[in-house]
């Protein structure tokens, strides 16, 4: 997913002189082709991630389309501050790309893992939130980010080994059904995707009908589009994030706000759950987040009755 | 054009305004704003390429008050200057009203960006200053700092970038006046020496008298070729009012009834 924005920003990048990119010394052999083709919209300003968020901010206030890129924790949380106070509080035109959602970086451990970026980064006023689940997602925000204004953060996980969509999508949609059913929604962000799908074949051999929801747009979520995607059925939510102030949450403000709550399950890690240490996928089985795992919710949602606290 | 004449009754005036903001709002930081305000007089009154009616231009100055704290004595001599009616001041810190108690961009003539929160200027002035090197703007980049604000990492962060990039276009201005929230400031975290700090880091640096309006602007006036300016402005925390100088309890205390007259009697009196 990375090379595909990094294609999409070169592209858009040769027409356009605003763009600019600006990493914090991350992106060896990625962002090659953006840096070579336009260096004069290219910066690398070293490990210095609170400068670098600021200057940013300078940048987009005398008309720069600005792209700011680095590993999750320190694109967001090394220069917290500087997005809160000189980012969104002025709606400025910045778009924090982050690497690594998730446990996407595995066994190189906690300081690398994206886990709660998403609860915060949300909650900062003016940001959208993009968490596309492939390349074709990821054209599509950008497409939707370079044709708004205003604070942005789009987060990057691995590309799925299958490709979640055929077709470009519409860029008007947020939540995207990439999968149709009946008995019961499967709304999960980004790296999740792929997993859920899987969930999703595993419920249907035991005569699950699964609606697989891609959330691309996390935040704002419309609550009419909500409504459209889930209609009545329950939801589970599946997300490569803590389940604290993710998208779990996000359903459950926006089914509140709607008057339309209904059993829903939050799927992701557990605020204390991380003690150990591994890959991508031995830590996602570790805390249940893969398809069987996640199939194994969906047939309790809807066996359980639904005033029983789920474990 | 700058003229020391015009600029020390710029400061003078903002002085006896901030006084009466400071004191109506009861609010905090009038030691503060009354260090800083010769260098921002001396700033809006000639040296930065800005005024208003070239508030909105392309090609402006930027000065950035990164020392957000010192908000009555930057909206005092904006609108001492004419980017905003002084009438405006009367509703420093009011419900509803835009001139709050850290410098607000958005509705404030003059205001490139709000800040309030240490350490950030540097780093959006570095920023634009970037992207004019790249667009071949050539205005300058004025940012005002105060001293105890170089504790922050992400003033150094800055720092390096600046020299790096060779920003010539940026000047920082520090006001130092050797106090910050709790004591003095080489009590509390030793800044000495600043000025071989700043010089190790690549920067032009230069001490001045922060209350010389000669000196200041010619310390100013002009850009170093490929590096970026740093200007020690050596000031009086509460600088003007006898009884508030070096006092540390007017970073904090807002003057009553009886403060403010005596303050302003001793303002008047003075010669500007």
């Amino acid at each position: 997913m990375r090379d595909t924005f990094v294609s999409e920003l070169t592209r858009l990048g040769l027409a356009d002189p605003a763009i600019t990119l600006v990493t914090g010394d991350l992106g060896f052999n990625v962002l090659d082709e953006f840096r070579d083709a336009l260096p004069r919209q290219f910066y690398n300003l070293g490990v210095a991630e609170q400068a670098m968020a600021s200057a940013c901010a300078g940048m987009a206030a005398v008309g720069c389309k600005v792209f700011m890129y680095s590993i999750v924790n320190f694109a967001t949380f090394r220069c917290l501050e500087q997005i809160r106070n000189d980012i969104a509080y002025h709606s400025l035109d910045v778009c924090v790309v982050a690497i690594g959602a998730g446990t996407s970086y595995g066994s190189l451990g906690y300081t690398h893992h994206g886990l709660e970026d998403v609860a915060v980064m949300r909650s900062l006023p003016n940001f959208r939130v993009f968490t596309p689940a492939d390349s074709v997602e990821v054209r599509a925000a950008i497409q939707e980010i370079y044709a708004g204004r205003g604070p942005v953060y789009l987060r990057l996980g691995h590309e799925p080994t299958t490709p979640i969509h055929r077709s470009p999508v519409a860029t008007q949609n947020h939540l995207l059904q990439v999968r149709e059913g009946s008995d019961i929604v499967l709304m999960a962000a980004g790296p999740a995707v792929e997993t859920a799908l899987g969930a999703a074949a595993i419920a249907d051999q035991h005569g699950i009908s699964v609606r697989v929801i891609s959330c691309l747009q996390l935040a704002p979520m419309s609550t009419l589009e909500l409504i459209a995607v889930a209609d009545e059925l329950p939801i589970v939510t599946l997300e490569d994030h803590s389940v604290v102030g993710g998208l779990g949450t996000v359903v459950l403000e926006t089914l509140s706000e709607a008057s339309a709550l209904r059993p829903v399950r939050r799927l992701g890690y557990r605020r204390d759950g991380l003690l150990t240490y591994g890959s991508q996928a031995f830590l996602r089985d570790s805390q249940g987040l893969t398809a069987e795992g996640t199939a194994a919710a969906l047939l309790a949602m809807l066996k359980a009755d639904d005033r029983q606290p789920f474990t | 054009m700058s003229d020391p004449q015009k600029s020390r009754f710029l400061a003078r005036q903002s002085r006896l305004e901030a006084l009466r903001m400071v004191s109506a709002s009861k609010s905090s930081h009038i030691g503060s704003s009354l260090s800083v305000i010769d260098i921002l007089a001396v700033l809006y009154g000639g040296v930065a390429n800005i005024d208003p009616s070239t508030v909105e231009s392309d090609g402006r100055d930027f000065v950035i008050v990164s020392k957000g704290h010192a908000a009555a004595g930057t909206y005092a001599v904006l609108a001492v200057r004419g980017f905003f009616p002084t009438e405006r001041l009367r509703d420093y810190c009011s419900d509803g009203q835009p001139l709050s108690g850290h410098v607000t961009a958005g509705q404030v003539p003059g205001i490139e960006f709000s800040t309030g929160s240490l350490g950030h200027g540097l780093g959006l002035g570095v920023g634009v200053a970037l992207a004019d090197q790249s667009m071949g703007r050539t205005r300058r980049v004025f940012v005002i700092m105060s001293d105890g604000e170089c504790d922050e990492g992400s003033v150094w962060e800055a720092a390096l970038i600046a020299a790096h990039y060779q920003l010539e276009q940026l000047t920082a201005i520090i006001d130092r006046n050797y106090m910050q929230a709790l004591g003095p400031t080489e009590d509390v975290l030793g800044l000495e020496p600043l000025r071989q700090k700043w010089e190790s880091f690549g920067w032009a640096a230069f001490d001045v008298d922060g209350h010389d309006h000669v000196a200041l602007e010619e310390a100013l006036r002009r850009p170093t070729l490929a590096r970026p300016t740093l200007v020690i402005a050596h000031t009086t925390k509460g600088h003007g009012v006898t009884f508030m100088e070096n006092q540390i309890e007017w970073h904090y205390r807002a003057p009553n009834d009886e403060d403010l007259l005596r303050a302003l009697l001793e303002i008047e009196d003075h010669d500007a």
